[in-house]
């Protein structure tokens, strides 16, 4: 949709009216085809080895296969538990998105709009969280796992990511930059908080939301060290821990790698070519990669 | 907004003046509203933080033995040569990933910032490796880079030019760590930059053209000190990434060869999970911990002082 298409092109020609009468195209583009080329070789790279035989894959130099394999997709689906990889990350992935949305919105809540004692020390202690890096608190949140006996499980997965410091610090920043007025009547017309916040104040809140979703969402998908300490067995590791898993057992089978990595790149890039724009704004929000 | 993680002070969220039954109400939604957040912040944030200090005094093997031994694991720091070296490339790296990806994705931005043709493919080509994970891309350049076939040694040959070892030359597996990582944050850097770009009052440059700026001074002196809150974020963000680069290297070099791509974290990872020196390896983390915390104050006060120019 946001590509070039069609649709940009009369946008862009409605938006700027010809000047000087010239339609000459852009010097600008001697410079940027070269970068979005080389930006996106790797990725052409990936998907041309990615349908290549293992023999083609490793002629020097390269070139392009010459008939279309794929069967690599077939085959790296049976040579790894793709699937359960698939599963377990939409499913550790969902789960944090759930529990953020709901636990961050009522803590975000209530320091954006009660007074209760301690409140202020609370929100000071759970920023400072943000500033400690994973490292640190890694080890420990280890051992707290062994001692729950849930190493090696999912529940460890999403334990440590179910409510985030930055989610209702983001969030706070919502309610407070929100009208009382609204709050305000519903609790004339008897409204409880809980109500208000779930039935009056949350409907309002749509983007800062969908925002903390795709956060949360890409932040976990994404995540390499916590299940690369925390998980062993093969069916329990995500779809990034699997993936690099497989690098030891197929050192150069590259065209199957490539399939695989193709494929679990798969349902971000659909997303993100999907709704681009809105990507682009909420990772601008939060500086995550 | 993560300009304001990093600097804001909450405002008082309260004025205390208020009738009695009234605020213990609040009390009492307050906690049962926010403690549910809370306390998995705190068993998951806090305690572990605390946890890690303590543990950074013992020696531990992550399996129940551990016994008090005061300053030594960070005595023994001071002395390994093996963690010193990975301090070092791990600035070296951070000297060279920050300001790198800093100017091109100011330049990129820039060049993005216009209404032509095909600019939506072109911004989408730019910010695709943003959302592609480590794994995967450190799969492809270790395609790419393959010493034996690989698309760049064949360019490379192609222009007669010596093939190289990339990942697999010691002195230069670690600028091929920082080309993949420039690859996969550049992206990053453009999106913020953008965003900040037109935050630009148009008035400003419209000023600096009948002024009769060159597009080229106008820029330099016109918008780029516009977007030093951007620049200030990007440089104390990339930092913090940049120090705790982990996930390229397990996936590519493995810490080598012989220690050449061994950055702190690496190292961190190994002593605590392939050597089980759990006291030795919480150790390094705070020494990660203070080392990002000062970098970072540093940063920030440099950059204050350069907006005050």
């Amino acid at each position: 949709m946001t590509t070039a298409g069609p649709v940009t092109t009369a946008s862009v020609v409605r938006v700027q009216p010809r000047r000087r009468g010239s339609r000459r195209p852009s010097a600008w583009h001697l410079v940027l085809l070269p970068v979005a080329l080389i930006m996106l070789a790797p990725l052409i790279w990936m998907l041309v080895t990615s349908v290549s035989t293992l023999a083609e894959s490793r002629h020097f130099p390269p070139r392009l296969p010459s008939s279309i394999h794929w069967e690599n997709y077939r085959e790296a689906l049976t040579a790894a538990p793709f699937g359960r990889w698939l599963v377990n990350s939409t499913v550790v992935s969902a789960a944090c998105v759930l529990s953020n949305l709901v636990f961050c919105s009522l803590a975000a809540y209530a320091f954006a709009r009660m007074r209760f004692r301690g409140s202020n020390v609370a929100f000071v202690l759970m920023l400072a969280t943000l500033m400690v890096p994973f490292q640190v608190v890694m080890i420990p949140t280890l051992l707290v796992m062994k001692d729950l006996h849930l190493v090696d499980s999912l529940a460890a997965l999403a334990l440590p990511n179910l409510a985030t410091p930055f989610g209702v610090f983001l969030l706070r920043q919502f309610f407070l930059s929100m009208p009382q007025d609204i709050e305000e009547a519903a609790k004339v017309d008897g409204a409880g908080r809980l109500r208000t916040l779930f039935q009056i104040v949350l409907p309002l809140m749509g983007p800062p939301l969908a925002t903390l979703s795709v956060l949360t969402f890409l932040n976990v998908w994404n995540d390499f060290l916590w299940p690369l300490i925390v998980i062993q067995t093969p069916s329990h590791m995500t779809l990034q821990l699997g993936l690099a898993s497989l690098q030891g057992d197929h050192l150069t089978k590259y065209p199957l790698l490539m399939a695989a990595s193709l494929m679990s790149q798969l349902p971000v890039l659909l997303a993100f070519l999907l709704a681009q724009r809105f990507f682009i704004r909420s990772i601008a929000t939060s500086g995550i990669k | 907004m993560t300009v304001d993680v990093l600097t804001d002070r909450p405002a008082p969220v309260h004025s205390p003046r208020r009738s009695g039954p009234r605020r213990s109400r609040d009390n009492l939604a307050g906690w049962g509203f926010a403690s549910p957040a809370l306390f998995l912040i705190a068993a998951f944030g806090l305690v572990p933080v605390v946890w890690s200090l303590v543990l950074s005094f013992q020696s531990n093997d992550l399996s129940g033995t551990s016994g008090w031994v005061g300053l030594a694991n960070y005595r023994q720091l001071a002395k390994d040569p093996l963690f010193t070296d990975s301090i070092r490339r791990t600035l070296v790296y951070t000297a060279l990933f920050v300001p790198i990806t800093v100017v091109g994705a100011l330049l990129l931005a820039a060049a993005l910032n216009r209404k032509i043709r095909f600019i939506g493919f072109y911004r989408t080509a730019v910010f695709i490796p943003v959302v592609t994970s480590t794994v995967a891309t450190a799969f492809v350049f270790n395609l790419l880079l393959d010493p034996d076939y690989g698309l760049v040694n064949s360019g490379l040959s192609k222009v007669s030019l010596p093939t190289q070892g990339f990942f697999a030359d010691p002195s230069e597996a670690l600028y091929a760590i920082l080309a993949m990582t420039v690859w996969g944050w550049i992206g990053f850097g453009v999106i913020i930059y953008l965003a900040a770009l037109q935050a630009v009052p148009q008035e400003l440059l419209e000023a600096a053209q009948l002024d009769g700026c060159s597009a080229w001074t106008s820029f330099w002196r016109v918008q780029v000190p516009q977007l030093a809150p951007a620049t200030t974020f990007l440089v104390v963000w990339l930092s913090i990434n940049a120090l705790q680069l982990f996930d390229e290297i397990y996936v590519t070099t493995k810490g080598g060869p012989v220690h050449a791509t061994t950055v702190v974290v690496y190292y961190l990872y190994q002593q605590a999970f392939q050597f089980f020196h759990g006291g030795y390896a919480a150790a390094i983390a705070y020494v990660l911990f203070l080392a990002i915390l000062a970098i970072t104050l540093v940063e920030l006060r440099v950059s204050r002082r350069w907006v005050d120019q």
